[in-house]
């Protein structure tokens, strides 16, 4: 069983939950932007949540199956169809043998997850299938996804093959057949208008002039074209430190954001470097990084100071909804 | 040489680093003393790492511990009281800092790295030469003859930040980064010397390079080098360098 890419999209990657354990040696994490929607997308179709996904950004790709499959689709609206009509998302989807799926105008968001039941059959290296794209290692041979490349899909999970032969045997004549019931995606996305990203206090938070700290949180600040997978570049008021001189490298993490002698910020994001020697002024809250991840460059944020209690209080939240979610996925199947 | 016993109360701060991981610092200043106590915490991890850890990242002067909030919440509550997941790991990390009690030999592996100096591997020789006002062969001498410790690894997979390194031969970053910095490249920034696994961008002087990989991405570890070596550097001639086969045994 296998996918053939048509058309590769912008930016389309092998992607799982990330490569931890060896940041201690400089390898650097990759894994999903939005964890959150790549966990979806596979627990929709019956896999490990930490499984291998397509990562899509903005075009997306045009791919064909080349046998009857179960998949999902979950993150950004970038306007997917099979065959033409439109592909439900956020619930597990039966797409006949020869069909092809395309993306068009992005609606939503900047990163879809497109996952197939059974996962992707890749080697893992380092305990992870993600990609390292410019240490072109992992994933897929490395790279991004290119014109005519097959991938191999993996074993079904019990769970995966009950799902499948219950969209089976539905009647359709159509190119696919997805169920009723889905995932509401704005219990992911609360409102898609919020541009507020909570922060916590950076290690050197302190660094900033009393006129930095106040542009920290009350400015708006604009992704740039300049980002990435590694971080976004932001251009907002370029803010001043009051304390200046080399700084000792040290761990970053995903979210941090770090400020460089131009003044204007960088928010570390999956491929971050594991090391950085820049003042880091601020720590993106993580249950808003799936959220963050969603941002498309030229979109503003803002930021919002809170406390550790604050953040630890919304992150126990988040996994304990994200946790009802997939006992409620799990009942469905 | 043994290790001085951490002193929870005036060697060891502990702060937030985001919601889900802590920073342990272990002083100011990137020294030996510093560094063994990174390094016994560290050691100590790999061996008995606690249910929610997920990996730590050492550095010059501290370490950040990287946990799963849920799981420590979950877990510890009852022993530990109803707390934030951030004052369990910090309790779980004070705790085990106690034990640490400075027995144990620092036997740091010694790690001999072939290079072929200046020539096309080494266009900024001249270079560094000149500025420190030696000739280049002095400069080899004196990047041979030193030890350099590996505070930590970053930057890049498998990427030394050695410390040891003469004033003598330091030199400044070249005005502008090359494009393109071969895998493999020896390199002098001010007072620091490293080695470039991969092929990166960079503004390092060149002044040599090895034909030994750095980064091993199908080994585990996937680093030839680990926080705690020590490096020494070994000049080889050009025929050696092209006919180098495989690695080295440490």
């Amino acid at each position: 069983m296998s996918i053939t890419v048509l058309r590769p999209g912008l930016l389309t990657s092998i992607q799982d939950t990330g490569r931890y354990g060896f940041q201690k040696y400089g390898v650097i994490a990759n894994g999903a932007m939005d964890v959150y929607s790549l966990k979806m997308a596979n627990v929709l179709v019956g896999n490990k949540e930490a499984e291998a996904a397509l990562e899509i950004t903005l075009m997306g790709p045009m791919i064909s199956a080349n046998k009857d499959m179960l998949i999902a689709i979950t993150g950004a609206d970038l306007s997917p169809t099979v065959d033409g009509l439109p592909l439900p998302a956020w619930r597990p989807v039966l797409i006949k043998k020869g069909s092809i799926i395309k993306f068009g105008v992005p609606k939503f968001g900047c990163r879809a997850y497109l996952a197939v039941a059974g996962g992707f059959a890749l080697e893992k290296l380092m305990h992870s299938k993600s990609t390292y794209l410019r240490g072109e290692i992992g994933g897929f041979k490395g790279r991004a996804l290119q014109k005519e490349d097959i991938l191999e899909i993996g074993e079904y999970s019990q769970h995966s093959m009950q799902l499948f032969s219950k969209l089976q045997n539905r009647d359709s004549a159509g190119s696919f057949v997805a169920t009723d019931w889905f995932i509401d995606p704005q219990l992911f996305f609360p409102s898609s208008n919020e541009t507020l990203i909570r922060v916590l206090p950076g290690r050197q938070y302190h660094y900033l002039t009393e006129k930095g700290k106040k542009e920290l949180s009350e400015e708006v600040f604009q992704i740039t074209p300049q980002s990435d997978r590694m971080g976004f570049r932001l251009s907002g008021p370029a803010m001043e430190l009051q304390e200046k001189g080399d700084m000792l490298s040290e761990a970053v993490a995903f979210g941090t954001v770090q400020l460089p002698p131009n003044g204007n910020p960088i928010i570390l994001l999956a491929d971050r470097q594991t090391t950085g020697g820049y003042p880091k002024i601020a720590q993106v809250a993580s249950v808003d990084l799936a959220y963050l991840a969603q941002r498309k460059p030229g979109e503003t944020i803002r930021f919002r100071l809170i406390t550790l209690d604050e953040a630890e209080q919304l992150y126990l939240a988040k996994e304990r909804l994200w946790k009802q979610l997939k006992h409620a996925v799990l009942l469905k199947q | 040489m043994a290790h001085t016993k951490i002193d929870l109360r005036t060697n060891v701060h502990i702060e937030p680093f985001s919601d889900s991981a802590i920073l342990i610092e272990f002083g100011k200043e990137a020294n030996k003393d510093t560094h063994q106590h990174i390094q016994q915490l560290t050691r100590y991890l790999d061996q008995h790492s606690f249910l929610g850890f997920i990996e730590y990242i050492p550095a010059f002067t501290n370490v950040v511990v990287f946990y799963d909030p849920l799981v420590i919440y979950e877990n510890y509550q009852n022993s530990l009281q109803k707390v934030s997941p951030y004052k369990i790991v910090s309790a779980l990390l004070a705790e085990i800092m106690e034990k640490l009690n400075g027995d144990g030999e620092y036997n740091p592996r010694i790690v001999e790295i072939p290079v072929c100096y200046g020539g096309e591997f080494g266009p900024d020789l001249e270079l560094v030469a000149s500025i420190n006002k030696l000739t280049p062969e002095e400069v080899i001498t004196i990047h041979t003859s030193g030890e350099y410790l590996v505070h930590m690894i970053g930057f890049a997979p498998g990427f030394p930040f050695l410390g040891g390194m003469s004033k003598k031969i330091a030199a400044p970053r070249q005005p502008s980064p090359r494009p393109l910095i071969p895998p493999g490249s020896v390199g002098i920034a001010g007072v620091q010397t490293g080695v470039y696994p991969i092929g990166t961008p960079g503004g390092w002087n060149l002044i040599g390079r090895t034909p030994v990989d750095l980064f091993l991405p199908k080994e585990n570890p996937p680093s030839l080098l680990q926080a705690g070596d020590m490096v020494k550097f070994r000049p080889i001639s050009q025929e050696e360098y092209n006919g180098w086969k495989g690695g080295i045994s440490i």
